[in-house]
């Protein structure tokens, strides 16, 4: 194959995996967004609480079995579903709901300080150093190490992307409680006059945003095999950046908004700079910003008297 | 059927309502009437649980619904269309109504209640598919009465629902309001700004005025009353 359409391919390949990460927990910030209107800063930690619970799960297994890596990869991953929900949960709670009345930014402040905490949580728990993850997903015969283009990790990743959106969307779509998600986020006082327990639905949102973004955590320390305290920071800005792309509250808005953001940056380094590696996707949040706030797909708030 | 016994209603430290008391019998259509900012709506809000009044109690059927949460008080079968209609502009009007019955797990009976519904209103069931965005004003309050009539409702709270409609729409929404109770026995507590028309459907009416209620009596007295006819019917 020509070198040069193999590197253009390896770069598609590449964005594509980063795009799929980013939708995982750009879904998060996008369904709470639309439910509560609220940016869930500390969303991001919850992905990366989502590595840690499979680093640690997956780690003793790892030493104290004999257990094939997919299945420690299974039990992992269910592990961190659970128990990143729980966090996201909690955090509603103690952290959000006492608020849902107060003017939004308190609720700002109060997200970003449940962001700081939980950093600072696992930087003590754990250490700043990066801790090796060790991949529990083995690699494919059917694809070469150097010779494929594609690597195992970069298909699990996808594939399992492709998994969680399709489940979503038919959740959404077809169940009783996607319908009362769909109409608190489109009137909530009306949703309530419908008789939708509003509280239950907040609670599935920051279940299943949380779930999502622990999946996206659990994928990506087996694609990069590391991971610290801060991991999450950066992807939480970046799948936000994805989200306000794509047009906060909508969900195809915060996947197309994902890819367009791990395309932009994967070609960007591959034929740019890679220096420049972070700064394209906050050149694209000041883009849209100023072009097009309402984002990609989002839709234009008319407020109706 | 309902009692309101002496609630106070706060929007923060601004006190709505100050103390109210009202009571509604079965198969009855009262009316509140009342100017803008009278708290008419933060009535009907503390009745559906949406607002929690201070103090004071709300009884329905017996039971104490003060402090129940809107989507229990739904389930007891009180209802409400809320000022403004409130459609969900993203659904189309068959899932608008679906959204009605969303407590309801008698499949057979809500088709049958969307019959009827799409009957009382046919303009509906030639829209069916079109998004609720798109309705005109008459049309979504038509739909909005049909969601609230879709969970079949023992007692149906109409907030408003002349505002902003022609005359003659507003005439066919209360022959069907006076329908609706006639033929399906709902209690219907009505509150409206037009006096006029709400008072020659409804058998009594209470009068608010700046959270208090001023007076009560057989709606046909009402509308003879002097100083009603001066404030509220522009006579």
């Amino acid at each position: 194959m020509n070198p040069d359409v193999k590197y253009f391919l390896q770069l598609v390949l590449s964005g594509l995996t980063k795009g799929s990460i980013y939708a995982l927990i750009a879904l998060g910030y996008t369904m709470v967004y639309g439910i509560i209107k609220l940016i869930n800063f500390a969303h991001g930690e919850i992905y990366m609480i989502g590595a840690f619970t499979a680093l640690i799960i997956g780690g003793v297994l790892q030493i104290t079995t004999e257990l094939s890596p997919l299945v420690i990869l299974g039990i992992s991953l269910v592990a961190a579903v659970f128990y990143s929900a729980a966090y996201g949960v909690t955090l509603e709670k103690i952290a959000y709901k006492p608020l849902r009345n107060a003017p939004r930014l308190t609720a700002l402040i109060s997200a970003i300080g449940m962001s700081l905490i939980l950093q600072n949580f696992v930087l003590l728990a754990q250490t700043s150093d990066f801790l090796p993850f060790r991949s529990m997903i083995p690699d494919f015969s059917f694809l070469i190490p150097g010779k494929s283009l594609l690597t195992t990790t970069q298909l699990v990743i996808m594939v399992t992307t492709f998994v969680v959106m399709l489940f979503l969307t038919l959740l959404i779509k077809f169940t009783r409680m996607g319908k009362a998600m769909r109409a608190t986020a489109q009137d909530k006082v009306m949703a309530q006059l419908v008789g939708i327990d509003i509280n239950r639905v907040i609670t599935f949102t920051f279940v299943i945003g949380s779930a999502t973004a622990a999946i996206g955590g659990v994928l990506i320390a087996n694609h990069t095999g590391q991971i610290n305290f801060y991991i999450g920071f950066l992807a939480g800005i970046k799948a936000f950046v994805a989200a306000v792309l794509g047009g906060i509250g909508s969900i195809p808005g915060a996947v197309l908004g994902s890819f367009v953001l791990g395309m932009t940056e994967s070609l960007g380094a591959g034929y740019i700079s890679s220096a420049y590696d972070n700064a394209f996707a906050f050149l694209i949040l000041i883009l849209i910003l100023i072009f097009k706030p309402s984002g990609l797909l989002g839709r234009n708030e008319v407020e109706k008297v | 059927m309902l009692k309101v016994d002496n609630i106070h209603t706060y929007y923060g430290n601004i006190q709505a309502l100050k103390g109210i008391s009202l009571d509604v019998e079965q198969g009855e259509i009262i009316t509140l009437i009342g100017a803008n900012g009278a708290g008419k709506s933060t009535t009907l809000m503390s009745i559906s649980g949406v607002e929690t009044p201070r103090s004071g109690s709300i009884i329905f059927d017996g039971q104490d619904i003060t402090h129940k949460s809107s989507h229990e008080i739904v389930s007891m079968g009180v209802c409400q269309v809320p000022e403004g209609r409130h459609i969900f502009p993203q659904l189309t009007i068959t899932e608008n109504l679906d959204m009605g019955a969303y407590l309801r797990n008698d499949k057979d009976e809500v088709k049958k209640d969307l019959e009827y519904v799409m009957d009382l209103f046919p303009i509906l069931a030639k829209r069916r598919h079109q998004s609720g965005g798109t309705l005109s004003g008459g049309e979504q309050q038509m739909l909005a009465i049909s969601r609230a009539l879709m969970a079949r409702p023992r007692l149906l709270l109409l907030d408003e629902p002349s505002l902003g409609l022609a005359p003659l729409i507003v005439q066919q929404i209360f022959e069907i309001i006076t329908r609706v109770n006639q033929e399906q026995g709902t209690t219907i507590f009505l509150v409206e700004q037009n006096a006029n028309m709400a008072l020659k459907i409804a058998h009594r009416g209470y009068v608010l005025q700046n959270g208090m209620i001023v007076k009560t009596d057989k709606a046909s007295a009402l509308m003879e009353d002097q100083e009603v006819r001066d404030a509220y019917l522009g006579v």
